[in-house]
């Protein structure tokens, strides 16, 4: 008998017991299968030259993607706001999917609503859903403001979320100044950064459009971290990085609160965000900086229409993203870069020289969302490390562009190619014909790291198998710092794993 | 006597405080999902399997969550294609654990994210001829699949796409057996309804497809051990019980099984099945039209698994019958050292449950084993039948929830505080936040397996590990105490 109550095995050590492998070998007898010796022939040939080119031949079946949908990115939007309650219009599932999505990413509860669209609103549209919807939510949950997106099946039949809101605030649902910035996000466009833009860019026009711009005298900006997996962390260090500056910065939808709430027995349904004061007064600020442009490319669009600059950054990792975005809010502001970020650099600065001998050549494949991507790719470069493969299933026409100049320009450059709307299927046929040292991306990636062997280091979203990475920054120079160090310690595993057999297993690295 | 009162009275006025916050129409509906158990009646006196209302944060899924999550999705050696859009498809990826043995990719495809990705012009134009395109590639990928279904997002059922004469066409061209499923989010009010579409197409596009005249070589003691989804290896940990008691498990599903193995249904002689809720459709079926009866079992905890092998047994002879008794004797010693070392550490522990299927009355069992008490349960997606069940499991007093919303479970929670909560991953990180511990019931919380002897010991750590943790002696701050 395998199980004791002294040593409890579970899964990850039970089935391996012999009384299990016996009944695994038993069910084979029922199941139909083609036998090992096939199976091993074709996960052989799943990764030769032949198979690759049959699979790159792929036009209709999608296996593996890297991107989501547009509703999961309004709802990020959406929960970085203060007393925001995130109500999705459409069936019920959908929101059961995003906020189990966040929960096993952060590791926090995820509050958002369904108006639970079904087969009559299917047939006569979901005004009625909408209007007991929005009175139901804000009688339970008492928000500030509800922001209103769309699943799929709103968009299929064409619900008019304008109207609709419009109408249940007459019938009485919620009071008539009650805030609702809305956007339509339909899946089946883009991608979930696509949708972060468009419920990005509700919350600007319901809170902008019609009014007069005067630019303030002070040196105060905005900045939006787009949709952001590490935007607990990296939004408390782009404010204190601010703060160094003398910089008056609002960060535009700010969830580093309301996904970061202390365990001390009380659960805040809302915590931080921006608040509706500081959305009125962004409009007057100097400009605002997205950290992540090529997801923001409509909400940017619409900051310039207001009369404000907006600078499109690219998910700024490292030195040089870290310089360029400092250089831009100086710019900005007209506030110089203090002594002290100037310190935090040269530290960086100092940590990459100290290792660069083992990241020197390194070969990288990447996965990821369009603006991350960029950021870590330049990252690579400045450390001398060689992406390779760079892959984005929700690429955009100006990612491709942008990556290839990227790439372009950089001596460590020249082995790589981009890969712009592929998914991971795609990229284990790369892997296996044409192998790299260390992959990096999300969670997902680990299938690839079990089936090519290519170790994988989790940066990126989701991050479902590893605890609290979100907690740590990955933009400033302490953002750089911590990347560094998750791609070193990679790098010194792999190593000490290869070598343990042999004299290199080596107590100074 | 007087705490059972004191409870009921208690929960009775819970019960209205939660609805007094509602807008009167709401309040109204929701009166009727939630109630207080009273001993002796037939059933938990709530209304179920009824539409959410709008708005209240229902912790419910969807149609396609209950075909491709549930039922289809862990049918290890076919590909399950996620038709219509890439969200569905992304979310549901690998987050269930139905464990299953194959290699990944290459003639298992569990643990993969399969779609035809709607763009704008499927919308527009229809997607049967990218349907069309994704079987041939299918086949051109993954040689060694033994089937395709499709599973419907909401849009399919919205621009009219005919999945059934596409599948039926590709079925003959590329010689694989094809799904075709309905189960589009927006049908019906929960995952119930893709639960039963889905067996439908069971019915529908296995059974019927499938030669029954064919000979197998049968025994007495077949069985077809049937809805359970091997979360963490629980059909495995099943398993072994029934092979030890002398059956012959010809298929198991749908938890690491092979469509050879869902069509070993009729030829059974007996099905047992563990989520009554998810598959008593299809067990129906298979009684009416192949004379093969059905079995629900409960395997968690040993007072539940003693009953139900020896329920299971009854239906063979006396070889069987022998062999569940020392099936039973045999693991004693272990179900009596679990209990020794965990039942000090337990007794006395109040449970609020809220789970899916057939959780919110089987694990009450297993909890009570341990000299646990559930002092409140309700059903995600449950019906009428489900609250009858439930009479047989639960306490006079209890405060039953049917389609609860975040807001009454956090308000029940905090005026009830129980000692536990288990519940889903939504659900998880509120009730830590509260300071109350919390297991996750869907997925074990990436623990398991919980069915059988050897799940029993790993519940019963499991437990003690979340109320006992030391951690929560730490969340109010020594100088505010």
């Amino acid at each position: 008998m395998p199980q004791s109550a002294e040593k409890v095995l579970d899964h990850a050590g039970l089935f391996k017991e012999p009384e299990y492998q016996e009944i695994f070998e038993r069910k084979k007898g029922f199941e139909g299968g083609c036998g090992a010796a096939k199976v091993q022939e074709i996960a052989d040939w799943t990764k030769t030259m032949e198979y690759r080119e049959i699979n790159f031949k792929r036009e209709a079946l999608v296996i593996n993607p890297a991107k989501a949908c547009q509703p999961l990115g309004a709802v990020l939007c959406a929960s970085g706001f203060e007393g925001t309650l995130p109500y999705v219009h459409g069936s019920q599932g959908c929101v059961a999917y995003f906020r189990s999505h966040f929960n096993r990413h952060f590791k926090e509860p995820c509050s958002a609503v369904s108006d639970s669209m079904t087969e009559d609103a299917a047939v006569f549209g979901g005004l009625n859903n909408m209007v007991d919807g929005l009175a139901n939510a804000h009688a339970l949950y008492k928000p500030k403001m509800i922001a209103v997106s769309t699943t799929c099946m709103a968009e299929v039949i064409g619900d008019d979320l304008d109207g609709f809101i419009k109408i249940a605030k007459q019938k009485g649902s919620i009071p008539e100044d009650f805030r609702v910035p809305f956007a339509h996000t339909p899946s089946f466009v883009g991608s979930h950064v696509t949708g972060y833009d468009n419920m990005l860019k509700g919350f600007l026009t319901s809170f902008w459009d019609g009014k007069t711009r005067s630019e303030t005298a002070a040196p105060a900006i905005n900045i939006n971290g787009g949709f952001d997996g590490y935007c607990v962390a990296n939004n408390r260090e782009l404010k204190r990085m601010m703060k160094e500056m003398g910089v008056e910065a609002t960060i535009i939808s700010d969830p580093s609160e309301v996904f970061d709430t202390p365990t001390d027995g009380e659960f805040r349904m809302y915590a931080g965000g921006t608040t509706a004061e500081q959305m009125e007064a962004a409009l007057n600020a100097k400009g605002t900086v997205f950290m992540q442009g090529i997801s923001a490319a409509k909400s940017a669009e619409y900051v310039e229409k207001a009369g404000q600059k907006a600078v499109s950054l690219n998910c700024p990792v490292g030195v040089t993203g870290t310089d360029a975005f400092l250089m831009a809010v100086s710019e900005l502001t007209g506030q110089p870069i203090p002594a002290a970020l100037e310190l935090e650099r040269g530290r960086l600065v100092d940590a990459i020289a100290d290792s660069q001998a083992h990241l020197h050549g390194k070969r990288f494949a990447l996965f990821g969302d369009p603006d991350m991507l960029l950021g870590l790719t330049a990252f690579l470069l400045e450390l001398g490390a060689e992406p390779v493969h760079i892959l984005c299933t929700n690429a955009t026409k100006e990612w491709t562009e942008k990556i290839n100049a990227l790439l372009a320009a950089s001596p460590f450059g020249k082995e790589a190619k981009a890969w712009p709307g592929k998914d991971l299927w795609h990229l284990r046929s790369l892997l296996a014909t044409e192998p790299v040292d260390f992959l990096i991306g999300s969670s997902h990636g680990k299938y690839l790291e079990r089936d090519i062997g290519t170790p994988l280091i989790r940066i990126g979203f989701p991050i479902f198998d590893r605890h609290h990475h979100h907690r740590f920054p990955i933009w400033g120079y302490q953002g750089g710092l911590n990347v560094l160090v998750k791609i070193l310690d990679k790098i010194f595993d792999t190593l000490d794993a290869k070598t343990s057999d042999s004299a290199s297993f080596d107590l100074v690295r | 006597m007087s705490a059972v009162l004191d409870d009921k009275t208690r929960n009775k006025a819970l019960i209205n405080e939660v609805l007094e916050v509602y807008p009167e129409k709401a309040a109204k509906k929701r009166a009727k999902h939630l109630n207080v158990y009273e001993e002796g009646k037939p059933d938990c006196g709530v209304k179920s399997n009824i539409k959410s209302l709008p708005g209240v944060m229902t912790i419910r899924g969807c149609a396609y969550a209950g075909s491709k999550g549930v039922v289809w999705g862990p049918i290890k050696d076919m590909v399950h294609v996620s038709h219509g859009p890439v969200g569905c498809g992304q979310y549901s990826w690998s987050t269930r654990r139905n464990y299953y043995n194959g290699t990944t990719g290459v003639d298992a495809f569990g643990a993969m994210q399969i779609t035809s990705d709607f763009q704008e012009k499927d919308i527009v134009f229809g997607g049967d001829k990218k349907l069309d395109k994704v079987v041939d590639e299918i086949t051109q990928v993954f040689p060694l699949a033994k089937g395709i279904s499709v599973q419907s997002e909401c849009p399919i059922g919205l621009i009219g796409d005919d999945i059934e004469a596409v599948s039926k066409k590709k079925s003959k061209e590329v010689n694989l057996p094809m799904v075709p499923v309905r189960c589009e989010g927006f049908r019906g009010v929960s995952q119930s309804l893709g639960h039963h579409i889905a067996n439908d197409a069971i019915r529908d596009w296995v059974f019927d497809k499938a030669d029954y005249e064919k000979p197998f070589e049968s025994t007495p003691y077949d069985v077809v051990l049937m809805a359970d989804y091997n979360i963490g290896g629980d059909a495995w940990s099943s398993r072994i019980l029934l092979e030890e008691m002398g059956l012959r498990v010809i298929g198991q599903g749908t938890g690491d099984a092979t469509l050879k193995e869902i069509e070993m249904m009729p030829r059974a002689k007996l099905l047992l099945l563990h989520c009554y809720r998810s598959m008593n459709y299809i067990a129906r079926h298979v009684e009416e039209k192949y004379g093969v009866p059905w079995f629900e079992y409960n395997l968690f905890g040993p007072t539940k698994i003693a009953e139900s092998l020896r329920g299971i047994a009854a239906f063979f002879d006396d070889t069987i019958k022998e062999k569940a008794e020392q099936v039973i004797a045999k693991y004693t010693a272990l179900s009596q050292a679990v209990i020794d070392k965990y039942k000090p550490r337990l007794a006395g522990k109040k449970v609020m449950l809220y789970v899916g299927g057939l959780r919110p009355r089987h694990v009450v069992g297993a909890y009570e084993d341990l000299g646990m008490e559930v002092c409140g349960t309700g059903y995600e997606f449950g019906h009428g039948d489900d609250y009858q069940r439930t009479t047989h499991y639960v306490k006079d007093g209890t405060l039953i929830y049917d389609d609860v919303t975040s807001f009454e479970l956090e308000k029940f929670a905090e005026k009830i505080r129980p000692d536990l909560m288990a519940s889903g991953v939504k659900e998880k990180y509120i009730f830590q936040k509260m300071g109350i511990p919390f297991r996750q019931m869907h997925s074990w919380d990436y623990s398991g397996p919980y069915h059988g002897y050897d799940g029993f010991a790993i519940f019963a750590r499991d437990m003690d590990m979340a109320i006992n943790s030391p951690v929560w002696g730490m969340t109010k701050a020594p100088w505010k105490k």
